[in-house]
């Protein structure tokens, strides 16, 4: 597969040239934090930078997304038959995503697209995207992917990778996807043992910068009725406010709500991000609410991605370590300690 | 502020060994730089755990709603006020409390730090006196507090607590001269079509993930209107009508209710102001009733009453 070496400036110009063929996206910087924006009306990447807000997740799964439109007019021949909304599914290409969030797109494909189940919008977003990763030549200090089957420089999943070599980027096509993208880039020399060998030392020293111990290790072994009885639930969830930070900054959480919503004569079907730290999510029309305790929530979404995803796929956990809810949430409610917890019960 | 911790210890050490009280409220250090964690205690073994710098600036009031056992609770003044709000609006009992007053001195707004020590990664925080000193992997710098506070502490006037049973330290010196409506007052001046962009700009980032309201101790409502799905009032995806909807009904709920303590700013993962819209109605009160928030444990906030003798015709 083609390694290339492109001076700063040089993938900054074959990125705009790239829009021919791609919808570009990549982290802009947007007040204090960053955001994957498309590169149009003159918005400029900044690949320095440390991991965006918000995941790009919603770039294959967008937070509210018309899937039917529907007409409630009877003189309409079609009034009350849900049509499919236009979509564009044109191809599109994330560059400067962290190697955590393109594992993250690899936990979520179990949920949305298996041997039994393919959404049709999820996937068909997911083929039309081309990863280009980003190593992280310093890890923050809220993240823990190798501790959960991850790496600064992992290429899991992704399409290519580039690695900042301080002048210039090294990128590497990982896949056919990547390997087009890359071709269709102008500029760039091949890369050189030097700019490999560096790139290698660089892989390592990101690896030794992250020192924090997350164990998983027992938690398969657990009984999973034990671990929800556990005694400590109450006191990890006593200060969460129930809020949605922590689920909708997420990679891994893939969880929706499915609406109509209608405006005079015409309406939509609109599937929303859902998150189990709000009460409404389990809301049975009864009435009842069979998680109707916080504690009960906060449980779930620990045990969602800490047992019953384990058990279930047998692969590690939910999460990739990218450390957003660490950080973000707004009263410390930190997975890693809740891991900790668990693993040790 | 950091020296409130002790005291904050001793007395809550105090209270749970004479089972004066069942439980205690206050923080714990945080994992992560700038954050701590409200905790909730009942063993005196426990106490060590209890601590206090110029980050606590969560609103511990929002864990006593409806709660039924005698409860031990650190409070600053808006926090103080938030909890005399509570027990006018009978969502807990003045005797089911023991408040311990800090008088504060104002919260550092991390979001600042951030942004003048650029976005670089802090391993550490050490505060002492009226200074802090923000430590990275390659970086050390002192600030004065003064210059980093919220922007609600900036302009706070009630740094003491309105009501408390013990004081952590002497009363501070209250802020006289602040104008805390000055970005109120630009947006009142806008024409309307102005006023409306700028609306539409600040909540343009909002996930409606809620957790401005959910860290407002005012919004205690069993189901926030939001969440209603018979009827539904508003629709759930992130259309800029309903968003701002949310936040516009949600300002009007706190009416006469918001201390400005800043949670609501402070927990929002995407950085929005949305006390803007609480602030105007905080403006209106005071201008309309003379009313503050939570001064007082003898009335109810001034939408919340009706007096045949009012002297608005319409009310006739
Ligand atoms: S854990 Fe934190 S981010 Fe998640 S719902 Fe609770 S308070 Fe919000
Ligand atoms: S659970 Fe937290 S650390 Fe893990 S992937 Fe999600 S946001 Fe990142
Ligand atoms: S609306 Fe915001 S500032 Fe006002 S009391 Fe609630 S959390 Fe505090
Ligand atoms: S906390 Fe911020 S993003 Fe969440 S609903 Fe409130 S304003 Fe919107």
């Amino acid at each position: 597969m083609t390694a290339k070496i492109f001076s700063k400036k040089e993938w900054t110009q074959a990125l705009e040239e790239l829009k021919q063929a791609y919808r570009v996206f990549a982290p802009v910087k947007d007040g204090d934090f960053h955001t994957f924006m498309p590169l149009e009306n003159g918005k400029q990447p900044d690949f320095d930078y440390p991991n965006s807000r918000l995941s790009p997740k919603s770039l294959v799964y967008p937070e509210s997304e018309r899937m039917f439109e529907f007409s409630l007019d009877e003189s309409d021949s079609d009034a009350y038959i849900l049509k499919e909304a236009p979509k564009d599914f044109s191809p599109q290409a994330v560059v400067g995503i962290r190697p955590c969030d393109s594992h993250a797109f690899q936990i979520v494909k179990r949920n949305f697209d298996n041997p039994e189940y393919q959404d049709p919008y999820w996937v068909q977003h997911f083929e039309s995207t081309t990863l280009v990763g980003l190593g992280c030549n310093t890890p923050c200090s809220t993240c823990f992917c190798t501790e959960v089957g991850g790496d600064p420089f992992s290429e899991h999943g992704l399409d290519a990778l580039m690695i900042d070599l301080g002048e210039s980027y090294l990128v590497k096509a990982l896949t056919d996807k990547g390997e087009a993208f890359l071709n269709s880039a102008s500029g760039g020399n091949s890369a050189d043992d030097a700019g490999l060998q560096k790139a290698e030392e660089l892989a390592a020293s990101a690896r030794e910068q992250i020192k924090v111990s997350v164990p998983t290790d027992k938690l398969q072994d657990k009984v999973a009725t034990d671990l929800f009885e556990a005694p400590f639930w109450e006191e990890v969830a006593f200060a969460c406010l129930n809020c949605g930070t922590c689920t909708y900054l997420c990679p891994t959480c893939w969880c929706f709500d499915i609406q109509d919503e209608i405006s005079g004569k015409r309406g939509d079907r609109i599937r929303n991000w859902d998150s189990c730290m709000f009460p409404l999510f389990t809301l049975h029309g009864s009435g009842h609410n069979p998680r109707d305790q916080k504690h009960q929530r906060v449980r779930q979404r620990f045990m969602h991605k800490l047992k019953y995803y384990v058990d279930k796929y047998q692969d590690g956990v939910q999460c990739s370590g990218c450390g957003r809810c660490v950080r973000y949430c707004p009263v410390n409610i930190d997975i890693r300690e809740v891991c900790r917890k668990m693993n040790e019960f | 502020m950091i020296e409130y911790g002790e005291k904050i210890r001793e007395i809550a050490l105090k209270l749970l060994k004479n089972k004066e009280v069942d439980v205690f409220i206050g923080y714990k250090k945080g994992t992560v730089p700038m954050m701590n964690e409200p905790v909730l205690i009942t063993d005196p073994d426990q106490v060590e755990s209890l601590y206090w710098d110029s980050f606590c600036a969560l609103n511990l009031c929002n864990y006593l709603t409806k709660r039924t056992d005698k409860i031990g609770i650190v409070a600053t003044g808006c926090n103080s006020r938030n909890i005399a709000t509570h027990i006018v609006e009978n969502q807990i009992k003045r005797d089911q409390l023991y408040i311990v007053g800090v008088p504060c001195e104002g919260m550092i707004d991390h979001r600042a730090v951030m942004r003048t020590i650029k976005q670089r990664e802090i391993t550490d925080i050490r505060e002492e006196g009226d200074r802090f000193t923000v430590v990275g992997k390659d970086f050390e710098e002192t600030f004065e507090k003064k210059t980093f506070l919220q922007n609600n502490c900036a302009t706070c006037t009630h740094r003491n607590p309105v009501i408390y049973d013990e004081m952590v330290g002497e009363p501070v010196e209250e802020q006289t001269d602040v104008a805390p409506f000055k970005d109120v007052e630009k947006i009142e001046q806008m024409a309307p079509e102005k006023r409306q962009g700028f609306f539409a700009r600040l909540t343009s980032r909002c996930l409606r993930c809620y957790a401005c309201r959910n860290a407002c101790p005012l919004c205690y409502c069993p189901t926030c209107f939001v969440d209603e799905s018979t009827p539904q009032w508003v629709g759930k995806s992130i259309d800029p009508t309903d968003t701002l909807t949310f936040h516009f009904l949600r300002a009007y709920h706190c009416a006469g209710r918001c201390t400005d303590c800043g949670a609501c700013e402070r927990v929002c993962p995407v950085g929005i102001k949305m006390r803007q819209f609480t602030k105007k109605l905080n403006k209106d009160c005071q201008e309309l009733f003379s009313w503050e928030a939570g001064l007082t444990l003898d009335q109810r906030p001034p939408l919340d009453v009706y007096s045949p003798d009012d002297y608005n015709e319409f009310i006739k």
